[in-house]
Order: C-alpha cells, then structure tokens, then sequence
C-alpha cells in the first residue's frame, strides 16, 4: 500500500504504544488484536525503531496482513488488518 | 489405491507423534543474577508469549534470589543460610548489572537511563510475565544451598518448586530452548 492510501485508511483500532520500549508494543499489539475482528485495520503508533520490523514478522507468524509503515517524525505508525 | 489409504493413514500416525513432540513452547534456564541477563530472560518470556507461546522458566542457582520477596522475613535459618541471605540480593529490585557496575554506580545509571527510555524495569517485567501466564520453575536444590525459604519467594500467580526432571521433560517438549 502507498503511504498515502495508508493515511486514507478506516483504522478500527489505534493502539498508542509510544511509551514503551521492546517488547512493550508487540505486548500492547497482541493485547489490542484479540479485541477487534478478523479484516479490521489495527493501527500501532510506536517510537521504537526496533517494532517496524518486528510487527510485520509476528504479523505474518499469526497469520495477520502487514499492510505498510508510516514514518511520523520521532515515531511510526504501523497497520495491519488481522486474519 | 488400498496401498495409498494405508500409507496416508501411516503417515497421519507419524505426524500426530511429531505434533505431540514439540509444542509450540519456550523453555529458558535461567541461570545468572544479575540485571542485565535476567532482562534478557524476561524479555525473550514475554515477548514469546505475544507468539502465543507457552514460557517456562527454570530459575536456578543465582537466579534463584532474583525471586526473594525484599518485604518477607523468614526466621528459623541455619548460620550459613543467614549468611548467603546477607550475601545475596534481596530481590529482582537489588541485583546488578554483570559488568560496569563500579560499585553500584553503574546499576544506578543504568536503571535511570532504561526509565528514561521507557524499558520497563526487571520487577516490572516479571509482574508482567505473571499477568502473561508465564510459568516459573525454581530449582529445589539451589534454594536449599543458598538457604531460600519458599516462604520468602515473590507472590507470583504460577510458581512452582521443581527439580531437573521438570525442566527436562519441558524442555523436551519445547520448539525453543535457552540458557541464561
């Protein structure tokens, strides 16, 4: 997906995770996910460099659709749509 | 086409023997003392349970007084146990980094500098682990030498004593299997 389409996207369920370091925010993420249905967009908003690639390898492990990363200054925003 | 059904039903019988073989399970020995290993250890736990993993942890040796409860007293020890109680810290809030400690000094720095990143802290994190249904396993045997009383171990909500069997058998069954 383009960033922009990204952007555009109706994001059922933001979690804000900027507060915490690894594994905080894949912690938050498995938490957030079990709350929303299979093909909502889930949105994580991390300032940990190390998430943008750790999402998407989880997200493939639990069979959830890595959509794309948007880089915000200082932090990411991370989407995928659960399986 | 008979040849086929039985060797599909051979092969059926093979892999269900192999699912039960391994779990989709983490066992980690968790062996040293000191913060920075223990961090490791704890993270590695917890983030395998986003995987939905199911953790063990085999505390032992000098792991094992990472576990002490700082508020609980214990009486009735030997010379010896008070000894090693002196000696060894009083809880995960008490344990040092295994290099660049200077004194303590560079604990402190390092435990400041992690709140200032927002790395959660050791207690933190086995608080944490508990909630995530990560179970720990202490070895009965270094308890026993270090003079630990189960009566002065952290309140945990899956906490056993065990010996090496039960890491054994565990981690037989485990996909994963550390030590640290």
């Amino acid at each position: 997906m383009t960033q922009e389409e990204l952007n555009n996207l109706t994001v059922n369920k933001s979690v804000d995770a900027r507060g915490t370091a690894c594994p905080g925010p894949l912690l938050e993420a498995k938490k957030a996910i079990g709350t929303i249905g299979s093909g909502d967009i889930m949105e994580i908003l991390s300032a940990d460099e190390g998430t943008k690639r750790d999402i998407p390898k989880w997200a493939n492990k639990k069979g959830h659709e890595y959509l794309g990363t948007v880089e915000e200054s200082g932090f990411f925003k991370i989407y995928l749509k659960k399986g | 086409m008979e040849n086929i059904e039985k060797q599909i039903k051979e092969l059926q019988e093979k892999v269900s023997l192999l699912e039960k073989g391994t779990k989709d399970q983490l066992s980690i020995v968790v062996f040293s003392g000191e913060l920075d290993k223990l961090l490791a250890a704890l993270i590695i736990a917890t983030g395998a349970t986003a995987m939905d993993m199911k953790v063990k942890l085999f505390f032992t040796f000098w792991a094992s007084a990472a576990l002490r409860d700082k508020k609980k007293k214990v009486t009735g020890k030997d010379f010896m146990s008070k000894m090693f109680g002196i000696m060894l810290p009083k809880g995960s809030s008490k344990v040092k980094l295994s290099k660049m400690n200077m004194g303590g000094m560079g604990t402190s720095m390092m435990k400041n500098l992690m709140k200032k990143k927002n790395v959660a802290s050791l207690e933190e994190m086995i608080t944490t682990a508990g909630e995530l249904g990560v179970e720990i396993n202490v070895c009965e045997m270094s308890m026993d030498l270090m003079g630990i009383k189960k009566e002065e171990l952290i309140d945990y909500p899956n906490l056993n004593i065990c010996g090496v069997a039960t890491f054994l058998v565990d981690a037989e069954e485990s996909k994963i299997q550390l030590f640290i």
